[in-house]
């Protein structure tokens, strides 16, 4: 049976109420067949401002709308005639000249929610602004193409809502010596090594059994295939390097996981802005180049995709305590080696025509990315994932 | 009652039973057992936290400023009404594990799920939580005009913004999707025109309900084919005169008490029942006292949320957290913090609960709180963190538990029980069949062992 077919066809037997679905899920996925490419996803955790990160330095309205707070044309490391970096990210600047980056501008969603938790949920599950799901596109990707918890790994000690699926999950971890340590109680091994699937219900009691059997090999799984990889490649010792550090780790070990996440945090600047986003720029952009370079020595920045996004972008204007608040539109990187529109994807931010709270408008939807990730780099089909058909843009 | 039955009744109703209990309640008639648990829940009273520091904190800068606090007291205020509401969090844990009145705390938290709310405000959440508590088995059309016009639920959804000039449509639309009919029930004029008739509603400084009449939109409405000039309260009786209302809380009330996969009979069977005068008292009564509560399908079925988890661990071997903190961090790593829920929706529950990490975590959970056990893995940072703070709150954490655990009381209670009584009396559920033959095989060196043993087990992850 034709790969597609058979995809096509479980993925409707599962929307059966009466199948078993996580027994179809967890066992009957061959993952091999899928290809090579991975997916790293990014999020700047609090919501960065896009504004002082990609800079219009031509633009009168971003100097005015921030006395305090607005980098000055000398600090910017110019890209093209109206945008520039903050200084901060030279590396990242250097990935841009390379053709490794593309930063597509006014990216977001209708209706803008400026709630982190709920923003950060629409982002994360790829749900319309008023639609609550319990699943994230990442897990939804798992549920339908990975087959394994290790499918998809997040840099934590915890899941988000980014990783979990309708019937199976990813796994968090970041120490996988850890995570298999903490699978390998001697009083669970002993439950599991008399387990026989034969028994095991497709009720409540199976899929508690299944998720532990799972649980506990994927920890193995994880583990023994990173164990001997030694990195050579020195990361600035920051938490951010750390976590791309120990993704590199995975990745290059060949483990056969297809979507990482890691999320950075700090990004809630609503006073005294500039030296912390700077700051922060800077540790994310140094770590970003070393985890490229690393890839690329071991010829794996090929079939690397890294996404970065923030929940929502901040008020153009600044606020009375030299920082800025939630806002809506903002832009976001992409990273990778062969990418179709290097650069600046589409138009620059229209600082003239904000919306009633004084925020970007969206002009691409969030989700289109996702579509387009999906459709043309992970070569799944994104309606299954997404719901829904988005346009598929042209950057990959 | 046999003891099965007892020990399913006390787990959905409450947090389950501990062995003395259930001895003295087995000679009882299903019909009065059930009665008395009615009986207690009536004397449910408010959780209230002693709030006088910051309210003479509140009052003075409020006349130094005259009405206005300045910028530095505001922040100060606001830190102290969040650590209150950790308090909050721990008051109500605490609550939780109390025999009396149980059933009615059992519905607080059930409701709390379906009235989702936060708010960082301790007099206003305090005051919304009470409110739940109070009409937990009252009039649910009562119980929605109330949550309507709580401050803390106007802040949460936008009503306080919500005004004739503009209307925002936010409460009205959760209203009808989240807390009364299910999406699809309703049409996008339907949230327009009841909106407008939400606009003005407000609370004073005592968070007493207060309608802003300049704000008020008294203009014609017309809503569900009606057309008048309805108020808010009004909204509400028309949404409840629609028959879905009482099936979309009887369908959260069988998934959460009886089992997560409804049985459509019976469903239809409460729903005429609630759908009379939304009497939850009498809905509640006639599910314990069916006999398809009792069926076999029922037992076992469902999913402990992290906090029925928690609850239920320390209802047979009471424990005390030296660091209040701790709880805190076990409930944020099984991914449920009380008066902190994701979003408007609540917790989606029963398998939602679990993927690889929580089960694991959950898995050792008695051994982290009964026998010292010991936490390798650091909870998320928060949006509002600093880059610091962020990564930091994991490494502060203490790994190791300081826990006070009375296994006085639990020698007293269950030391002289056979492993069989004591498996029996924790694990409700089927037990696997292969699990089952590898405990018949345990070398068991007490009750206090088997007890972290059979509560380590897939099997009491289920009620």
């Amino acid at each position: 049976m034709k790969r597609r077919n058979f995809l096509k066809q479980s993925a409707l037997a599962s929307s059966l109420v009466f199948v078993p679905n996580f027994v179809k899920a967890f066992e009957s996925m061959d993952t091999r067949s899928l290809g090579n490419k991975k997916l790293v996803i990014v999020q700047l955790a609090g919501g960065n401002d896009g504004l002082n990160t990609i800079i219009p330095f031509r633009n009168d309205i971003y100097y005015s709308s921030r006395p305090g707070i607005s980098i000055p044309k000398s600090n910017i490391i110019k890209a093209t005639d109206e945008l520039g970096f903050n200084e901060n990210l030279a590396p990242l600047k250097n990935l841009y000249d390379r053709g490794f980056l593309t930063i597509i501008n006014n990216i977001g969603y209708p209706n803008p929610n400026r709630s982190h938790f709920r923003s950060s949920d629409i982002w994360q599950t790829a749900s319309d602004p008023n639609e609550y799901l319990n699943s994230g596109w990442l897990g939804r990707f798992i549920d339908s193409y990975g087959g394994k918890a290790y499918s998809g790994i997040e840099l934590d000690d915890s899941l988000s809502l980014i990783m979990k699926g309708n019937t199976l999950n990813g796994i968090a971890t970041k120490n996988s010596a850890i995570l298999f340590r903490n699978t390998q109680a001697p009083y669970f091994k002993k439950i599991l090594n008399h387990q026989s699937d034969k028994h095991l219900s497709e009720h409540n009691l199976g899929y508690l059994y299944k998720t532990m059997i799972e649980a506990e090999s994927s920890a193995k799984y994880i583990f023994e295939n990173s164990k001997t990889y030694k990195n050579k490649t020195e990361y600035p010792n920051t938490p951010f390097g750390k976590q791309l550090k120990t993704t590199a780790q995975f990745i290059n070990s060949n483990l056969d996981t297809k979507v990482y996440f890691v999320s950075m945090g700090g990004f809630d600047t609503h006073a005294y802005q500039k030296n912390k986003q700077n700051r922060l720029l800077k540790i994310y952009s140094d770590s970003m180049e070393v985890f490229v370079k690393d890839l690329e020595q071991n010829d794996t920045f090929k079939d690397t995709l890294i996404l970065t996004f923030s929940e929502f972008g901040r008020r153009v204007k600044q606020n009375a305590a030299s920082g800025t608040d939630h806002g809506a539109a903002n832009n976001l990187f992409i990273i990778g080696k062969y990418l179709k529109k290097q650069g600046f994807y589409n138009e620059d931010p229209n600082l003239s025509q904000l919306d009633s709270n004084g925020d970007l408008k969206y002009t691409i939807d969030f989700r289109s990315v996702y579509a387009t990730i999906l459709d043309k780099w992970m070569e799944v089909d994104d309606k299954t994932i997404l719901n829904r058909s988005f346009d598929k843009l042209k950057f990959i | 009652m046999d003891d099965k039955n007892l020990q399913h009744l006390f787990l959905r109703a409450g947090f389950g039973i501990g062995y003395n209990e259930l001895k003295s309640l087995a000679s009882k008639r299903k019909g009065k057992i059930v009665k008395e648990l009615f009986l207690n829940a009536k004397h449910a009273s408010p959780l209230e936290l002693d709030l006088s520091e910051l309210e003479s904190l509140r009052k003075a800068n409020y006349n130094k400023a005259k009405g206005k606090l300045d910028a530095k007291s505001m922040m100060d205020l606001k830190k102290k009404s969040r650590d209150k509401v950790k308090e909050l969090n721990y008051a109500w844990l605490v609550r939780l594990s109390e025999p009396s009145s149980v059933l009615n705390e059992k519905m607080t938290l059930f409701w709390a799920n379906v009235f989702v709310c936060r708010d960082n405000n301790i007099w206003h959440i305090q005051q919304y939580n009470n409110t739940l508590r109070k009409y937990a088995l009252g009039n649910f059309r009562e119980f929605v005009k109330a949550i309507a016009k709580e401050p803390s639920m106007s802040k949460y959804l936008n009503n306080r913004q919500n005004v004739k000039e503009s209307p925002n449509e936010n409460f009205a639309r959760e209203l009808m999707e989240l807390f009364t009919l299910g999406i699809g029930n309703y049409t996008e004029n339907d949230i327009k025109e009841s909106a407008r008739a939400f606009t003005g509603w407000s609370f004073n400084k005592n968070g007493e309900y207060l309608l802003k009449k300049k704000k008020h939109d008294y203009g014609v409405k017309t809503f569900m084919g009606k057309t008048g000039n309805f108020d808010g309260e009004t909204i509400i009786d028309i949404i409840l005169d629609q028959k879905q209302s009482a099936r979309f809380i009887c369908t959260k009330i069988y998934t959460y008490f009886v089992n997560p996969i409804v049985d459509k009979n019976h469903l239809e069977e409460i729903t005429n029942l609630f759908y009379k005068n939304y009497d939850i008292n009498k809905l509640m009564q006639y599910i314990f006292n069916s006999n398809w509560f009792y069926d076999e399908d029922n037992i076992g079925v469902k999913i402990k949320s992290p906090i029925e988890l928690l609850v239920g661990i320390q209802k047979i071997v009471p424990i005390e957290f030296e660091k209040k903190k701790q709880q805190l961090f076990l409930q944020k790593m099984m991914g449920q913090i009380l008066l902190n829920p994701p979003n408007v929706a609540g917790w989606a529950g029963d398998r939602n609960w679990i993927d690889s990490n929580t089960l694991m975590f959950r898995l050792n959970l008695p051994s982290i709180l009964l026998n010292n056990g010991v936490i390798n893995l650091d909870e998320k940072g928060d949006y509002k963190d600093t880059y610091e703070k962020y990564y930091n709150r994991k490494k502060s954490k203490t790994k190791f538990f300081k826990i006070n655990v009375s296994w006085d009381n639990f020698e007293n209670e269950y030391g002289n029980l056979s492993l069989e009584e004591l498996k029996q009396l924790l694990i409700v559920s089927k037990i696997d069949f292969d699990t089952d033959s590898f405990l018949s095989n345990l070398k068991v060196e007490d009750n206090k062992e088997y007890c972290i043993q059979l509560m380590s087990l897939p099997e009491y992850q289920l009620c």
